[in-house]
């Protein structure tokens, strides 16, 4: 990135960091692209009503990798998330431009059915939301709203506990409230229940940041045990969780408007996570994950 | 002898700061003037009560609770006639209102855009205040002789159970709509994106995962909206009739609990004669159907209830 203006250099202030980084700037760096691409963005939009709110995002999601994507608040990067299974046709004003190509097939294309497209892409939020049932109707929601044909219930809901390393814990009680459990376990059942559909993508909405150290390794542990069977896309605000489990990374930051001083997503550098981390290109990037920003 | 030398306060280290308790003389008043409320409303609760219950009991020194306690529509005491007529209509106001109250609530809460519920929410209310002679009023001059006889050909008297339960179930519709909306919109939109991200659509996020986590206040919205019907008097009054009967038929009129003490108080009957206590013998009755039905419906939601 010769071209690019701003010069970091150790012992720079942050603020002076912060400026540099909020130079308009639209230079992206776009390093070793998946082999099997499951999803892909092309010049992704998103807007807000009159909002801008993410910028010609270009992405692409590799089949059985776990692509992170990282970068300060309102960067854009939860918003390009709950882009992938239309969860932002949720919010009234949200419009996209660009496509989401999912198996090639664009899923913002106007026959395509939201609900159907969730069937297969399936996301954990932020703050583990079990409903208020028992473990066991937690787990079959899934299976029984989208109508998967089922031999015997019991064993896929064991399965789902299994395969999100919460069996143990829990067999003694499924027929007692998620509410029992504890936070951590509590988003091991949000995992239970989103694998329990068998969907192809999940989506992960910083699935640690109300969890602590331990129950977050217990996560991490997981998502990396699940990258052989299922493509996952996890945003977190957290650089370490970024660096630990994920195989590609993006680094999105935001530029604020002249004008309105709203500030606008677009995606900085996405390359593999270990170069990103070792040898970032684009001195944004490397202010970020050097932690003198954001 | 080592001299010690006496340690000062530490350099920087001023006066310590005042931690005793300065005296607040308002908030004294303040928790007085909210005990006094809270047990004003107490204390007319077990008043009314105690006005109620002494008449009672001097009514049943003088009558057999077998007399009262009977079906028989030729005894002038007997009280489960009335029971009878008010179970009717209540039963028929319900099964108006419940589902086209949850229906509207439904709607308002998870189906209605914001504008839309802006402006029918308060609309809904509305209704709920009209005063209940106009709804009496509508009953018998338009609902039994219009709608009931002329539009849908049913052979109905002039005053007649169908009528009046139809007209109160429309009565408690804002009750249960409007409360009921206040419970499902209250559950965390947390639940409704999870729902939704597992693939559902709207009706099963609506009635699978809303509704269940909703329970509690939808219940106390029935309830509530029960609780009215069944101590509502004016539509009674003047569409449901003045004979007692046990017949299930709707199309004829029944006499009903607060038909009768309505008429009872009306000032025909001396005070001390067994007309005017068997008035307090009935309203006895009619709170402890009441308390009774309250206690099964907290019984229920106990049992059913999700808590979020």
């Amino acid at each position: 990135m010769a071209s690019h203006p701003a010069t970091f250099s150790t012992g720079q202030s942050p603020a002076a960091a912060v400026d540099a980084l909020n130079v308009a700037d639209d230079a992206q760096t776009i390093g070793a692209l998946p082999d099997d691409v499951v999803m892909e963005t092309v010049n992704l939009n998103v807007f807000y009503g009159d909002f801008h709110a993410v910028h010609d995002v270009n992405l692409s999601f590799g089949k059985n990798e776990i692509t992170a994507m990282i970068g300060p608040s309102g960067c854009g990067k939860s918003t390009v998330l709950r882009c992938l299974n239309r969860m932002n046709d949720l919010v009234p004003s949200a419009r996209v431009e660009g496509s989401i190509n999912y198996h090639g097939q664009n899923i913002y294309a106007p026959k395509v059915d939201p609900i159907a497209v969730r069937e297969h892409i399936g996301m954990v939020f932020q703050k583990p939301n079990p409903f208020p049932k028992s473990i066991y109707d937690n787990i079959a929601y899934g299976p029984r709203v989208i109508g998967m044909k089922v031999d015997n219930m019991d064993d896929v809901v064991e399965e789902a506990l299994r395969g999100a390393a919460l069996w143990d814990e829990v067999k003694d009680k499924l027929k007692q409230s998620a509410y029992g459990l504890s936070g951590g376990q509590q988003q091991r059942l949000c995992i239970a229940r989103t694998i329990a559909t068998k969907p192809d993508v999940i989506l992960m909405d910083e699935p640690c940041s109300a969890l602590d150290p331990i129950a977050t390794s217990k996560v991490e542990d997981l998502m990396l045990q699940m990258r052989k069977d299922y493509t996952i896309i996890v945003v977190t605000h957290n650089m370490q969780q970024a660096a630990r489990v994920s195989d590609r990374t993006a680094f999105f930051t935001a530029r604020p408007d002249e004008t309105t001083g709203n500030r606008t997503g677009l995606l900085v550098e996405f390359d593999r996570t270990k170069d990103i981390f070792a040898n970032p290109h684009d001195p944004r990037t490397e202010a970020y994950i050097s932690g003198r920003f954001g | 002898m080592s001299v010690l030398t006496e340690p000062g306060p530490p350099p920087g280290v001023g006066p310590a700061p005042v931690l005793t308790g300065k005296s607040r003389p308002g908030e004294a008043v303040i928790k007085v003037l909210l005990v006094v409320a809270t047990t004003t409303s107490v204390l007319v609760t077990a008043g009314i009560l105690l006005a109620v219950l002494e008449p009672a009991l001097e009514f049943f020194r003088r009558e057999s609770i077998g007399e009262f306690l009977s079906f028989d529509t030729n005894k002038q005491f007997s009280a489960l006639p009335l029971v009878v007529g008010t179970g009717l209509t209540t039963v028929i106001a319900l099964s108006v209102a419940i589902p086209i109250g949850l229906g509207a609530a439904m709607y308002l809460s998870e189906y209605a855009s914001k504008r839309a519920r802006k402006w029918l929410k308060p609309t809904v209310e509305l209704l709920a205040g009209v005063p209940s002679v106009v709804y009496g009023f509508f009953a018998v001059f338009f609902v039994i002789p219009v709608v009931l006889r002329d539009w849908l050909g049913i052979p109905v008297s002039a005053y007649n159970s169908l009528g009046a339960g139809l007209v109160l179930g429309v009565m408690i519709i804002p009750t249960i709509a409007s409360l009921s909306e206040d419970a499902l919109s209250a559950v965390p939109l947390a639940l409704r994106q999870g729902s939704f991200a597992m693939g559902a659509n709207r009706m099963q996020t609506t009635l699978r995962v809303v509704f269940p986590a909703a329970l509690s206040g939808i219940a106390a919205a029935v309830v509530l909206g029960m609780s009215r019907a069944v101590g509502e008097t004016m539509i009674v009054l003047m569409a449901g009739g003045s004979i007692k009967s046990t017949s299930a038929d709707i199309t004829q009129g029944h006499e009903t609990m607060t038909g009768v003490i309505a008429r009872t108080a009306l000032g025909e009957s001396p005070v001390e004669s067994t007309e005017y206590k068997y008035l307090f013998a009935v309203a006895l009755l009619l709170f402890i159907i009441t308390f009774v039905m309250n206690m099964i419906s907290i019984a229920i939601v106990r049992r059913f209830r999700q808590a979020y």
